[in-house]
């Protein structure tokens, strides 16, 4: 296999650990973002965890392979972006680290003021992650101040700009919604009214953020240059699909709302990365600066015998993942002696 | 303050943090699955006890492991970025495939078996736990290859046009003997952790008469366990002092203090040295003993701290090879001292419970509880010892720690996160021990009934 072909595969493998990372973890997020607005008692808010009690590790784990993925496929590109993105990521791994500890300590210990500590924990958990690589993402498709030697010369506010705050919270309204329509799909009875009432205001949030990201976008970024003033089929794929999510949650078909923000967010990957492609980061100080899949990756033998590695490897992961969320598809009911966290 | 020196802190404080809780992690997953393989070949309702009892400990301690290791996974990247791109191509490669074959594999089985009670068949139920226990150890193995290869590199050059190292034979990465002296000593002090866990916890209750016939089988594991895994622990690390005197006899000799090569050379029993650690000043050794540690022979030949300076100044130019040696000496000592008052221990606790009322001896009150800090600060000292040893290399003979971090961190940005990180791992801790004694001295009736109304005592009343 030619070296070209190995960079190109290894972006597109990386591209795909993300789009699994946004659209597994994404509902994990808005789910905990939810938790103490949905949740009124504590068998609710119980409820709620446990819809995403047995999957939330794993989807996590999504983000790890793309970094551990980078590292080994992109060095510089892994060094550039953690180095260049330290707060930021410092950030998300707080967000990461509370939630974490607070799916499983929350419901060990009856104390109310314990509990409610927890639920405060997974919901900013959730939320800074969200933000944060929402606005990364933004930031590396409207590029960032790198220097001739890969080195990011920005700082936190570099990130803060309004393109990347758009981001951020265009990230955390998908999420809300992706996250509502993952509870009415997982809970039953009141709970699940609630949620679905809460989903149609989440839908004009999320549908507003995607609409300003997507105009926003022709301003910020190299779009009209490298893509043209048409984006392409996939991106109005991803708005088509966003209008029907509000007919499928008007008309109870909570599997279909799912899969929509779900496929959604597939498409505004795949229309991220084509723009992206073939840099990984982009230079705003000067062009040629940039970051490319050439410039960036590992020796050929590494990038060989990982695709040797993955091609096993990852088609395991993704039956046996598969077969997890086969096992645990009953909707969770406010019901004690059924909950587990 | 020195941006290196503060990376080098934060590194030290997450690491440190993080292997005080894998380890247990490595081992109690074990010890789970043996348990509820047991329930199920003998119906016996004191197995299915054990099982949950400790289980909800293994996963009250899992959690910390878990959340801290996404920090591993992002500080090379983050903090030592010079060094990501300089070894990217060789240590990332295990990285990335202990997060594919481990990672996933632990974190979905886990959700599977803490989940699935009773509500997948029981075989699944009891293979997901074997899973977990198998997906943890494999991730060890992993991240200690990819430190294997820093201790001593192998399969790479280094290619000159771009200054990286590159990697040309995985499968010599893969069998780096050094990475799996580690494996092996490493997983083995995990399962010690483990025992000497469960013997305090058994010798809590035992000492209250609570729940005997439940506690006196555990007890009798963790000690049976305890005596196998430590002794493997000191196998293990006697056989990575006879790699070190090949591979790294500057740490070697720092881990021993001897300042001037000895033929033969004598073990150190207590060296003082001067303040600034590089000159000694008074010492007690036994002769003979250090020349067959290091080499089986009792005659050969250990290199002193000063010969090597010298060797290693006309190999890698001018500068400081030495580590921090009352670091590397003190850490060395209470590692192996407590590793082998680890061992006497545990024979001692599998030789008393021969006799019926062992649980009635004084020494039960105390002495396995008090024993429950040996192996965590044995395996502190162990990684400092081993890492410290190494400076100042990153990668022995080939980066420098000082080349390796991110040029870009301010002070500012480091201090914050030093900061933020400590803050966040202090409440960690103080919760995660607050609960662990919370279920462990509740006993195992309160974990049977975790998570239903008829919860008794104080455990979970409200569940």
């Amino acid at each position: 296999m030619s070296y070209e072909f190995l960079q190109t595969l290894w972006f597109i493998l990386i591209a795909v650990l993300w789009i699994g990372f946004f659209f597994l973890e994404g509902f994990d997020f808005g789910v905990g973002m939810l938790l103490p607005f949905m949740g009124r008692k504590d068998e609710e808010r119980r409820a709620v965890i446990n819809t995403i009690g047995s999957v939330w590790d794993g989807n996590e784990v999504w983000l790890l392979t793309a970094g551990g993925a980078t590292f080994a496929a992109f060095p510089h590109w892994y060094a550039t972006m953690f180095s260049g993105f330290y707060l930021a990521l410092f950030l998300v791994l707080i967000g990461l680290i509370l939630r974490g500890i607070a799916f499983e300590y929350r419901s060990k210990d009856s104390n109310p003021k314990w509990r409610r500590t927890f639920d405060w924990m997974i919901a900013v958990g959730s939320f800074l992650p969200s933000l944060l690589l929402g606005a990364a993402f933004a930031n590396l498709a409207r590029g960032v101040p790198i220097n001739q030697d890969m080195m990011y010369t920005g700082n936190l506010f570099t990130l803060l700009n309004p393109y990347g705050l758009i981001g951020g919270m265009t990230m955390v309204s998908v999420f809300l919604l992706h996250g509502a329509n993952f509870l009415t799909l997982k809970l039953e009875g009141k709970l699940r009214d609630r949620v679905r009432e809460a989903s149609k205001k989440l839908y004009i949030a999320a549908a507003v953020m995607v609409v300003l990201l997507a105009a926003t976008t022709y301003v910020y970024t190299d779009i009209t240059t490298k893509i043209g003033i048409d984006p392409g089929i996939i991106p109005i794929a991803s708005v088509v699909i966003l209008l029907s999510t509000i007919l499928f949650i008007n008309r109870k078909m909570e599997g279909w709302a799912f899969i929509s923000t779900g496929v959604r967010f597939v498409l505004t990957q795949v229309a991220f990365f084509t723009l992206m492609f073939p840099r990984v980061m982009i230079s705003s100080t000067n062009p040629e600066w940039s970051l490319t899949i050439s410039n960036a990756s590992s020796s050929q033998y590494t990038l060989t015998v990982m695709s040797i590695v993955a091609l096993i490897f990852v088609p395991v992961v993704l039956a046996y993942q598969g077969w997890s969320y086969y096992m645990f598809r009953k909707r969770i009911s406010t019901d004690k002696k059924s909950l587990v966290y | 303050m020195d941006p290196i020196l503060l990376s080098r802190l934060q590194f030290a404080l997450t690491t440190i943090y993080h292997w005080l809780f894998v380890p247990l992690t490595l081992g109690l997953g074990w010890f789970v699955a043996f348990m509820q393989t047991r329930f199920y070949q003998t119906r016996d309702e004191t197995w299915r006890k054990m099982t949950k009892f400790w289980g909800k400990l293994f996963l009250i301690n899992f959690a910390i492991g878990v959340v801290t290791g996404i920090v591993q996974e992002f500080q090379f990247g983050m903090n030592w970025s010079e060094y990501s791109r300089y070894v990217g191509d060789i240590f990332g490669a295990p990285l990335a495939i202990e997060a594919l074959l481990a990672f996933f594999m632990e974190s979905t089985f886990l959700g599977v078996w803490i989940f699935g009670e009773g509500r997948i068949p029981e075989k699944v139920h009891l293979a997901s736990i074997w899973l977990v226990a198998i997906g943890s150890n494999l991730s060890a193995v992993w991240i200690l290859i990819a430190n294997g290869w820093m201790q001593h590199p192998v399969g790479y050059i280094i290619n000159e046009s771009t200054g990286r190292a590159e990697l040309v034979d995985f499968l010599a990465l893969i069998t780096n003997e050094k990475a799996w002296v580690f494996v092996w000593h490493t997983l083995a002090d995990g399962l010690a952790m483990a025992s000497f866990l469960i013997l305090a916890i058994s010798a809590y209750h035992l000492v209250r008469k609570q729940n005997m016939a439940f506690f006196k089988r555990s007890f009798q594991m963790g000690a049976l366990a305890g005596l196998i895994a430590s002794t493997l622990v000191f196998l293990g690390g006697h056989t990575m002092g006879q790699f070190m005197y090949e591979s790294q006899p500057m740490k070697l000799a720092a881990l021993e203090a001897i300042w001037e090569t000895e033929q033969p050379a004598s073990f150190s029993l207590l060296t003082i040295g001067d303040l600034s650690g590089k000159r000694e000043v008074w010492s007690i050794r036994i002769p003979y003993v250090m020349s067959s540690l290091a080499c089986n022979d009792f005659s050969c030949e250990v290199r002193g701290v000063h010969e090597i300076q010298m060797q290693y100044e006309q190999q890698y130019g001018p500068g400081d090879y030495i580590p921090l040696m009352v670091v590397t000496y003190w850490t060395f000592r209470i590692m192996m001292a407590f590793g082998f008052i680890m061992m006497g221990a545990s024979a001692w606790f599998l030789y008393a419970t021969r006799k019926k009322n062992y649980e009635k001896a004084k020494w039960m009150k105390y002495v396995p509880i008090g024993a429950l800090t040996l192996p965590y600060l044995a395996n502190a000292s162990g990684w400092i010892l081993t890492e410290m040893g190494r400076q100042p290399w990153i990668v022995f003979g080939l980066l420098k720690v000082e080349d390796a971090v991110s040029p870009n961190l301010t002070t500012v940005d480091l201090l914050i996160s030093l900061i933020g990180y400590t803050a966040v791992y202090g409440s960690l801790a103080a919760a995660m021990v607050y609960l662990m004694k919370k279920y462990a001295i509740a006993g195992p009736d309160a974990a049977l009934h975790e998570s239903v109304d008829a919860a008794p005592g104080r455990v979970g009343a409200q569940d």
